[in-house]
């Protein structure tokens, strides 16, 4: 079960490669943009239920106020992204990363 | 019958079985990756359970429940920090973690740094925040099976907290990973079962119509105009901007502290590949955002069947809702001994729950002190798997018995707080050694310590000059006060401490290892030399 010893200047070489930057790309591209992006959203609703109430106390539908709404929305908004980052991860990082993995491996070996 | 003995009766019958599990695990436990990792053999779906399983402690079932019965909205907010924590495990942490590190969050640090300082830190800091972390679900579960088995006296609490300390041991020590995951798995299946049951029966009563019950909830809860907005236990008008301050800096430790758990990360270890990994956190957000949903109709539900003022005269805290809430449903629809029986089936719930969660954190522990501390900083990697693996279950086992010592300690001390604090330590120093480790190119040795002892140490001091500690009504120390930082919750400043003192530490440092950086960004990306499953 140990790991093998490498020759990292393989490693150099597959990180210098366009093939590897592209992956990197795509992964950071999506990833690090959406996580600003949720923890914006998920930050703009704490601090509207701190200083905003009289709005999250507003009615929308009976007693279903704009906070259950909203708090509902970040509920949505996770299963989306979840989803659709395993949409992105399986179309355009998965197959480079296999690709990659497989050339490693057999000039490893 | 009594819902007491009824309960008593199919909790036996839970550790009968986690126990026979247990047993069955052990046999198949013959390496160090089966031991930490559970052989790497769990698939996404059954890792996705023990994820939820790890996640929904007994503060989440009960808590919020008891939160949202007593103060309403304000629970709700709790949870969705809870929930949108686990993207950033999603999309930054789980599959790299996976491809990078072996068994333990400080294999992903001393892959291209110095190992033993990094290992240290480390190992300091996954001890210290899941020792935190399994004291205040010790005396959580004193408190409550006192409350659910009418047992209040303190020699009867202390049996409480050995049986249960005695229980998650048997099931480190014995049954390792893949005897601790397959026991979240069961106590997850049967959580999302006795949720699921009470929120239709609570729904079906109001004839499935939300604004129905939320009307009633707001009109028992004694508090009609605020109870469905936020603010009535976090940051209220009249804490003023500190408290509200305090709201930010909770909400903060919540959403950035889960990637950082130590319990939480070596999860991602029992799956044979990364995208089993990523399937594995799908599934764990699917279960973790369902079982919210339900506590949000329990928690009003229970507010609008049992009411407000009844649920605190039972517990201050309100940690009884969702029992209460299931006697009365089961009253209403099946008569008293429906009552009886769905009190007890949600007693043995909670237990289970109770059980699975400090099994979690003692295996996180120990396996962070044998293979960091022992196998690497103390004997420098020269130790055999057989060794490594001997010294992971003693040190379960000293663990486990501090943790009873320490609950049985703390026993009359309210520590429901160190849930948050290890959140904030967990974000304040694992998170910003974790994510500079893997994304930034020069980050090095002196910043790794740095980062995860700069957070580790200031979120500990921000709380013990804290009005947590001394100075208010509520306080641990009753009788001095010397408080002056106004927050309970240390994130807002201790977060970016951290990050910061991670970043200066690396500045300061010259050294740097580009090989060894692109090595790691290579196998973390695309799985090249990932730890492979165990063949059995």
């Amino acid at each position: 079960m140990t790991t093998k010893e490498h020759d990292t200047s393989v490693y150099e070489e597959v990180q210098a490669s366009s093939e590897f930057q592209e992956l990197k790309r795509r992964f950071r591209a999506w990833t690090f943009p959406m996580t600003v992006a949720f923890l914006a959203w998920y930050l703009l609703y704490v601090v509207m239920s701190g200083w905003a109430r009289d709005f999250m106390g507003a009615k929308i539908l009976g007693n279903i106020n704009v906070a259950l709404v909203f708090g509902l929305l970040q509920f949505v908004s996770t299963f989306w992204i979840a989803w659709a980052y395993s949409r992105h991860a399986e179309k355009r990082i998965d197959p480079i990363a296999d690709k990659l993995r497989h050339e490693v491996e057999e000039k490893t070996q | 019958m009594k819902s007491e003995l009824l309960s008593t009766i199919l909790f036996l019958l839970f550790v009968a079985l986690t126990l026979g599990i247990t047993v069955w695990a052990s046999r198949q436990t013959k390496t160090a990756a089966d031991y930490y990792a559970g052989g790497r053999s769990f698939s996404g779906v059954q890792n996705g359970l023990a994820i939820g399983g790890d996640y929904m402690s007994a503060a989440s079932f009960l808590g919020i429940a008891g939160i949202i019965a007593l103060s309403g909205y304000d629970g709700f907010l709790y949870s969705i920090g809870f929930l949108v924590a686990w993207l950033v495990a999603l999309l930054l942490v789980a599959e790299l973690m996976r491809n990078s590190g072996k068994f333990t969050m400080a294999d992903v640090l001393a892959f291209r740094m110095s190992p033993r300082p990094v290992r240290t830190a480390a190992g300091v800091s996954t001890i210290v925040v899941s020792i935190f972390y399994l004291l205040a679900q010790m005396v959580g579960a004193g408190a409550l099976v006192g409350l659910l088995l009418g047992i209040t006296s303190d020699a009867g609490k202390m049996w409480t907290i050995i049986g249960v300390g005695v229980l998650m041991i048997v099931y480190v020590v014995v049954g390792g990973m893949k005897g601790t995951t397959w026991v979240q798995i069961v106590k997850a299946v049967l959580l999302m079962t006795g949720a699921a049951l009470i929120t239709l029966l609570v729904l079906g009563k109001f004839g499935f119509n939300l604004s129905a019950l939320l009307g009633e909830a707001a009109a028992q809860s004694g508090k009609p105009k605020q109870f469905l907005i936020p603010g009535l236990k976090y940051g209220t008008e009249a804490q003023g901007l500190a408290g509200k301050i305090d709201l930010i800096s909770l909400g903060l430790a919540l959403v950035l502290g889960t990637a950082g758990l130590p319990h939480i990360l070596i999860r991602f270890y029992t799956v044979p590949t990364a995208k089993d990994a990523r399937k594995s956190v799908l599934w764990g957000i699917g279960i973790i955002g369902i079982f919210y949903l339900l506590t949000l109709v329990l928690g009003f539900g229970a507010a609008a069947l049992v009411g407000s003022a009844k649920i605190a005269a039972a517990d201050p805290a309100g940690n009884t809702a969702a029992p209460l809430l299931a006697q009365a449903i089961g009253e209403s629809f099946f008569g008293s001994v429906g009552g009886t029986i769905l009190l007890a089936l949600i007693g043995a719930v909670a237990f289970a729950t109770i059980l699975a969660v400090v099994a979690g954190l003692t295996l996180a522990s120990s396996s962070s002190f044998s293979h960091d501390l022992y196998a690497h900083v103390f004997k420098r990697g020269n130790v055999t798997e057989r060794e490594e693996v001997l010294v992971a279950r003693i040190s379960a086992f000293v663990i486990g018995a501090v943790a009873i010592v320490l609950g049985i300690l703390a026993q009359k001390q309210n520590v429901a707080f160190l849930v948050a604090l290890a959140f904030a330590v967990a974000a304040s120093g694992n998170l910003p050694a974790i994510l500079y480790s893997l994304f930034w190119k020069r980050f090095n040795t002196a910043g790794a310590v740095s980062a995860i002892y700069g957070g580790l140490v200031s979120a500990l001091l921000l709380v013990v000059f804290s009005p947590v500690v001394s100075g208010a009504k509520t306080s641990l120390l009753k009788d001095v006060d010397f408080s002056w930082f106004p927050l309970s919750n240390p994130g807002i400043i201790s977060i970016p401490l951290g990050f910061l003192a991670g970043w200066i530490g690396t500045r300061l440092s010259k050294e740097y290892n580009a090989a060894k950086y692109a090595e790691i960004e290579v196998r973390s990306l695309t799985g090249v030399g990932a730890e492979k499953a165990s063949e059995h």
